[in-house]
């Protein structure tokens, strides 16, 4: 049942001003379903803002975003986030099922405490992404790796079809990054992946589509990237480079 | 000691005790961790400017300090909500207006010098059976708000952008702790009085926070502490007839040494 060239998400012309600095311009972009697609690109380039508006949480006002042919704030439940910084606020005594659990909130929930089959679907999110064994640890005492891999699982519990990443890697050793995007790779099998990245050389193992944005964008077709001998980039007509067209270079150089 | 427990002040001063702790270590909890210290501190300094006007309008002192608390929490919330950047600027500021007022409006009440120095280190020994009643009807709110929203004021408390993200009304439930925390100060004042108020919201709570792996253990667990220093604070007052509240707080800080020289050594 493979339903190829459906996009989930589509945005057309897409402009964003914070006051009167233009953060976004002329964004267009159509996210197709199942596709791992990676935004790399400079601090302050606006990719954070992408993601907000895509979230609903900054309203567009030029241009537009539909996820799965509606208006962003529409679909919210079927979009799992995964936040920047999950290293905040490590002394909050709060165990990792509980974590877990906030990805229910929005839903239909019991009076007080929490339902049997909350439980169950946030103790099978932990197990997707091998935590199962720390549900009942406080998030404080687990590893950066570890605990991004819970906030993956909180933003499972909700059955998502995107997944949604801002920076999952930029605080954590290299094994436990390893291990995020294999899990990422996994879960990719099932939904559609973004993640937002500075780490060039793992987005370009992992991701299909590459994308960069500063202010505007510009498109990176990486689909079969293990054989790239001679794959020209439409973008290779205009005067783009950026760190993956560094990449490629510094592969050539090495082959 | 004994014989102590067969007067009326002192079995009121025991009960509000544990009421005002069980409280205090609720909505302490709350506001460590929402980092929120400075901000109950605020309130509980402008609720001094209430206490003032009460006494010169010859209104009943907790409801003018209920209300001054719930305004400046109101207000704290709205300012914090808007510009972050300048909340300790707008803080210090009503802290010091509150005081202001609140001594004014004492200095104009004619005859009336005896009471002021009980709000601000506490009187425990003169709570009054209406006191008990505001105190308990606080409590039994507190319980229920808190139980009912347990799972929205947790998430807003540990991750409030996600929160958000998932459609919690993170201004409402922010302003609803610092209404709360406004409630708690003014009742804490009668107990220990509004300077050693942060001791009792925070001390308990610390140590509580440590030992604790979830937030409805972190809660149950301070209005414990909390209940067992004020009581002992409230016996080494009268026995040595030195004032309650510092002794509460003073009892809670030694207390808080023990912990901490204890679990170092471990």
């Amino acid at each position: 049942m493979k339903k190829s060239n459906m996009s989930i998400i589509e945005i057309k012309n897409l402009s964003f001003k914070y006051g009167k600095q233009k953060i976004l311009e002329d964004i267009n972009l159509s996210i197709e379903e199942r596709d791992f697609l990676a935004i790399i690109g400079p601090n302050g380039g606006g990719k954070s803002t992408l993601l907000k508006l895509i979230l609903g949480i900054n309203t567009v006002r030029e241009g537009d975003i539909y996820t799965f042919g509606e208006k962003p704030k529409k679909n919210l439940s079927l979009i799992g986030y995964v936040p920047q910084n999950t290293n905040v606020n490590t002394d909050f005594p709060i165990k990792v099922i509980e974590v877990v659990l906030m990805g229910h909130i929005g839903t239909k929930q019991p009076l007080f405490g929490y339902g049997k089959d909350e439980i169950m679907c946030a103790m099978g999110a932990l197990a997707q992404v091998g935590m199962d064994e720390f549900s009942n640890a406080k998030i404080g005492s687990l590893s950066g790796g570890q605990r991004q891999r819970v906030m993956i699982a909180r933003a499972l519990c909700a059955h998502p079809q995107i997944l949604i990443l801002d920076e999952p890697t930029s605080s954590i050793d290299i094994d436990g990054q390893k291990q995020i995007y294999q899990l990422l790779k996994e879960l990719n099998k099932m939904i559609t992946i973004i993640v937002v990245s500075h780490d060039i050389s793992v987005i370009m193992k992992y991701a299909k589509t590459v994308i960069h944005i500063n202010k505007t964008l510009t498109y990176h077709d990486i689909t079969n990237n293990n054989n790239n001998s001679n794959n020209e980039r439409p973008h290779h007509l205009c005067n783009h480079f950026c760190e993956v067209e560094f990449f490629h270079k510094s592969k050539e150089r090495v082959s | 000691m004994i014989e102590a427990l067969s007067f009326d002040f002192i079995q009121h001063a025991i009960l509000a005790g544990i009421l005002v702790s069980i409280a205090s270590g609720i909505i302490g909890s709350l506001i460590v961790v929402n980092r929120m210290v400075f901000l109950a501190g605020g309130i509980a300094h402008t609720a001094y400017g209430g206490i003032g006007m009460a006494v010169f309008f010859g209104l009943p002192i907790f409801l003018g300090a209920s209300i001054f608390a719930v305004l400046s929490a109101l207000i704290i919330s709205i300012i914090t909500l808007k510009h972050r950047e300048r909340m300790d600027t707008f803080i210090g500021l009503m802290w010091a207006v509150g005081m202001a007022v609140g001594v004014i409006f004492i200095d104009l009440t004619e005859g009336y010098t005896v009471d002021f120095m009980s709000y601000l280190f506490g009187s425990i020994l003169a709570v009054s059976q209406n006191d008990l009643y505001f105190m308990g009807g606080l409590l039994v709110a507190i319980i229920f708000i808190v139980t009912f929203w347990y799972r929205d004021i947790l998430a807003v408390s540990y991750d409030s952008e996600y929160a958000q993200l998932r459609g919690i009304n993170v201004p409402f439930f922010y302003t609803l702790i610092l209404v709360l925390s406004a409630l708690t100060v003014v009742v804490a004042i009668k107990v220990v009085g509004l300077i050693l108020v942060i001791a009792l919201l925070t001390i308990p709570v610390y140590i509580a926070e440590r030992v604790s792996n979830t937030l409805y253990i972190m809660m149950m667990l301070s209005g414990l502490f909390s209940s067992i220093f004020t009581l002992i604070g409230l016996w080494v007052s009268y026995q040595y007839d030195i004032a309650s509240g510092a002794s509460i707080i003073l009892i809670s800080t030694l207390s808080l040494f023990t912990f901490l020289g204890v679990s170092k050594l471990r």
